[in-house]
């Protein structure tokens, strides 16, 4: 294997990772509040790029009008659901507010079925990100770096709002202790529907640049990246959003390298996922970065 | 020859050092208190004893077998019983279920047998619901057997978490500050109660309390300890007088 | 007294349902046998949920792998060898596989065994972690077995799956093992090691300081519940006669969380009902997928619109009416014969009968 060709794997394993990881970030972000593992985030994936489809193709919105808005507007589908399905669930067994994630997981899934159909679309890459680039002798198609500086700059943004806002610190404080932050006079439950909020958006947008990068889009599209996602949430230690960038890059690349190196063994990379998985929590049950909390007895 | 002894047993939990080179004996049939101010370890060497936790050093001996670092329920199985600050009963079960769950580690009968109800199944199963309501009446707890165990008032839940110890037969009972919440009446009932089982089920009690009366009540030897240290170890009137307990109690208020 | 009156009932319900197996076994169509069969498949795949996590609190997603494992097994032990031939046209199958034919039973319970076996190996580990943890590994295991049935190509012919497996499922099989696996299930957590189950389900940490080992009793139930499982996969194998490793997509393990939830945890009643509610249910909404004409209009069919209609009524089930249809409540006689006769004083004795004891429920009779 030639440098060069090594090099365009790794930009192909980076970015792979950087969607593996803002598609992580919502899920551990509301892990980490809630305690709950929101089955139906990696629908909402596949709703924002639908939505930036549809901006483009039936609404004729140039395409930077159409991402940001169905960013937002996902961050709003977002909302809804937190306020339909899991805010009446909160006080109630663990397993119901599970259930309900999977029933809203399948309600996306089949609406999507039923309103945008079964059969897969061709989604349009804007030229800017079509061209073909040389970096240092390795040709590399400019969406490859465009997908990992916009991952970049959502990071950074989002590090900000959690680590210099009031509702970032609230978010944090949440975490730790949801009543006692309540006590404090926190309003907890806009924090909460803040961070779905957010989580979506940023789902939303890694679902736009997964089109970008496979450009078909289908109503399941968003399971098995959802599922890595959270894999990679895991690894990273759930409920930690710098474990959740660090184990989205990590398995993003480990796959790439996995095809790249072993082409045999193709055909088990979505096992391989797993299998890193569950080797990490036998031996390091909570993650990565995730603290070890003995039980209170 | 001494039931339970612990040799410079010592847990960190990180930086923080819980019980630092703590060492007693209990001879059968004592009675013994553990007291210390919030948070001086008591409950740390509790979850040792009873294997819980893994002693960072030390070594734990029970009836002249090394139990360090042995499993819980391997630790109960030999003779070594306990109960909860927070009371930890099994809301899904009922008085009598949260009792004969405690029956279950002498079960000879495989799960074949138990689901095929066969005839060494059944009468396992008879003898231990006898037994387990013998238990409930001597704690005089028989006429609530088929109520919820959560549904029972504060004071019936503490000796119901005491009963359901004691069917696992155990030879040293350790008690969690069995008197948390009661009221100065309650906890003169307890006392007799827990002199009364300490003769009739032949134990040996090792019992962490707050209360002082209740301590200085009932037992003969008290061990004092704060920071996870002992800091004096005696007959009560010398605990009372120690001017080291006395300072390490200090502002804490529950020694007026 | 008492006992002897619900034994001698329950014996008379078993003989009525077995007469009402053999008459529709005889005169109902394909399609009602076919729904009936998937009834008591999916009964057993609640049930076995709801035995580790509704009575001992693990929650495992593990089931569509361990439904895979028997469901191969039973299909390769049952085909013929002609059919394997031309299933595996793109490799040839292993030797060894190539010409065994079973009967379904020894097929069937080999499956049963088999799936046990990787329940027993995947618990062993698995089983330390807690709650959550406990999920996404047993998800992780489900989905590695179906990743590993899709690139073993010689043996379970890959994405192309399994054509022509005998169909010897019919409704004695399956619901003569549905009532074996309620009977073993109850007779299992009311006995004294269903009690350290709930209590290991209650308090871990009470239950192992009153001497109940932790792995040995999680390893117990969660083997016992993927034997059936691969029973019940080797029964929707021989029951479809196609599968493939779609088949076992973890939407299967999500579906019967659903149902249980739906049916109450800790309620075997609860799940037997709520999974033949949902597979009747989810048959009565076929025609909603289908082509149909209102006057003129004619309506195309929209695929996916059953689906739809589930998940919206599971989610309002979750939001409104938490502890599902049973909640812990199980059919007894002594239960029914209070809710009959309540129900005859609230009717003035007006000599309305109560409605008789569904048929799903009838097999649970507490001793």
């Amino acid at each position: 294997m030639t440098l060069s060709l090594f090099f365009q794997h790794l930009a192909n394993g980076i970015s792979l990772g950087s969607l593996y990881a803002l598609i992580a970030i919502g899920y551990t972000m509301v892990y980490g509040i809630l305690r709950l593992i929101n089955f139906a985030h990696g629908d909402i994936v596949m709703l924002g790029s639908y939505i930036a489809f549809y901006g483009v193709v039936m609404f004729f919105l140039p395409w930077w009008v159409s991402f940001p808005l169905a960013i937002l507007l996902t961050g709003v589908v977002g909302i809804i659901i937190e306020r339909t399905a899991y805010k009446p669930l909160r006080e109630v067994p663990r397993i119901n507010l599970f259930t309900s994630a999977v029933a809203v997981s399948f309600l996306l899934e089949n609406l999507g079925l039923v309103i945008f159909g079964a059969r897969p679309k061709g989604f349009h890459r804007p030229p800017v990100m079509d061209t073909v680039l040389y970096i240092g002798g390795a040709a590399v198609v400019s969406y490859t770096p465009i997908i990992i500086l916009t991952a970049l700059v959502l990071f950074g943004g989002l590090m900000f709002v959690v680590h210099r806002t009031k509702v970032g610190m609230a978010m944090r404080a949440l975490s730790k202790d949801i009543e006692t932050t309540g006590l404090m006079g926190v309003n907890t439950d806009q924090v909460i529907t803040f961070s779905f909020a957010l989580g979506s958006a940023l789902a939303a947008a890694g679902g736009i640049l997964w089109a970008i990068k496979f450009p078909q889009i289908q109503p399941l599209m968003g399971v098995m990246p959802g599922l890595k996602a959270f894999i990679a949430a895991v690894l990273g230690g759930i409920g930690d959003i710098t474990g959740a960038l660090i184990g989205g890059f990590l398995l993003g690349i480990a796959e790439i390298m996995l095809v790249a190196f072993m082409p045999n063994l193709a055909g088990y990379r979505d096992a391989f996922a797993y299998s890193i998985l569950i080797l990490l929590l036998l031996f390091r049950p909570t993650g990565i970065m995730g603290e070890m909390e003995p039980e209170k007895v | 020859m001494s039931l339970l002894r612990l040799d410079g047993v010592t847990k960190c939990f990180g930086g923080l050092t819980a019980v630092n080179n703590f060492s007693t004996e209990l001879a059968p049939g004592e009675l013994c208190a553990l007291i210390g101010p919030n948070g001086s370890g008591k409950t740390t060497i509790f979850n040792l004893i009873t294997g819980i936790y893994t002693p960072t050093a030390g070594r734990i001996t029970f009836n002249g077998t090394d139990i360090t670092g042995k499993r819980p329920d391997i630790i109960a199985s030999l003779g070594v019983a306990r109960t909860f600050q927070n009371i930890r009963l099994f809301n899904g079960l009922d008085v009598l279920g949260n009792v004969l769950v405690g029956h279950h580690l002498r079960l000879r009968s495989d799960p074949f047998s138990a689901i095929l109800r066969a005839p060494n199944y059944a009468r396992e199963e008879k003898e231990m619901r006898q037994e387990a309501m013998e238990l409930l009446g001597a704690l005089s707890l028989d006429h609530l057997a088929h109520e919820d165990a959560t549904s029972l008032p504060y004071g019936q839940q503490r000796k119901l978490e005491i009963a359901r110890a004691l069917a696992t037969r155990p030879r040293l009972l350790l008690l969690d500050e069995p008197a948390a919440g009661m009221n100065p009446g309650e906890s003169e009932e307890l006392m007799r109660f827990i002199l009364h089982i300490l003769d009739a089920f032949d134990l040996t009690i090792f019992l962490i309390e707050h209360q002082m009366r209740v301590v200085m009540g009932i037992c003969p030897r008290i061990i004092a300890i704060d920071h996870g240290e002992t800091i004096a170890e005696g007959p009560p009137e010398a605990i009372q007088n120690n001017p080291r307990v006395i300072e390490a109690y200090l502002g804490v208020g529950e020694y007026a | 007294m008492k006992i002897t009156r619900n034994r001698i009932l329950t014996l008379i319900t078993l003989v009525v349902f077995a007469g009402f197996l053999a008459y529709s076994q005889a005169t109902f169509n394909p399609y009602i046998l076919r729904i009936m069969n998937l009834c008591a498949i999916f009964t057993i795949f609640a049930v076995t949920f709801n035995l580790v996590y509704g009575y001992t609190g693990q929650f495992s997603l593990g089931h569509a792998g361990f439904a895979a494992v028997g469901a191969y097994t039973a299909a390769l032990l049952t085909m013929t060898p002609v059919q394997k031939e031309l299933n595996f046209f793109l490799e040839p199958i292993v030797p060894v596989l190539a010409n065994v034919q079973w009967p379904f039973l020894p097929a069937m319970l080999l499956g049963g065994v088999l799936a046990a076996v990787v329940g027993f190996l995947i618990g062993w580990p698995a089983l330390r972690l807690r709650g959550d943890y406990l999920a996404i590994a047993t998800l992780g295991f489900g989905e590695i077995i179906r990743v590993l049935f899709v690139n073993m190509q010689r043996v379970t012919n890959g994405s192309l799956g399994l054509k022509g497996i005998p169909e010897y499922t019919n409704v004695y099989w399956s619901w003569g093992l549905a009532l074996v696996t309620i009977f073993v299930t109850k007779r299992l957590v009311d006995s004294s090691y269903g009690r350290a189950l709930k209590a290991i389900r209650d308090d871990e940490v009470a239950a192992e300081a009153l001497g109940v080992k932790l792995s040995y009793h999680k390893i117990l139930a969660f083997t016992l519940s993927s034997f059936f499982v691969g029973i019940a996969g080797a029964l929707l194998a021989n029951l479809i006669s196609t599968i493939d490793p779609k088949v076992f997509l973890f939407f299967l393990t999500y579906q019967v969380v659903g149902i249980t939830v739906m049916g109450g945890m800790s309620s075997l009643t609860g799940s037997t009902v709520s999974a033949c509610l949902y597979t009747v249910f989810l048959e009565a909404l076929r025609p909603v997928e289908s082509p149909f004409s209102i006057g003129p209009l004619r309506v195309p069919g929209v695929p996916g619109m059953r689906m739809v209609i589930f998940s919206a009524l599971l989610l309002l089930v979750i939001l409104f009416y938490r502890r599902g249809l049973f909640g812990q409540a199980e059919f007894s006689w002594d239960w029914f014969f209070e809710k009959t006769s309540a129900l005859r004083a609230r009717l003035g004795r007006t000599g309305k009968t109560a409605p008789a004891p569904s048929i799903e429920s009838e097999e649970e009779e507490r001793p």
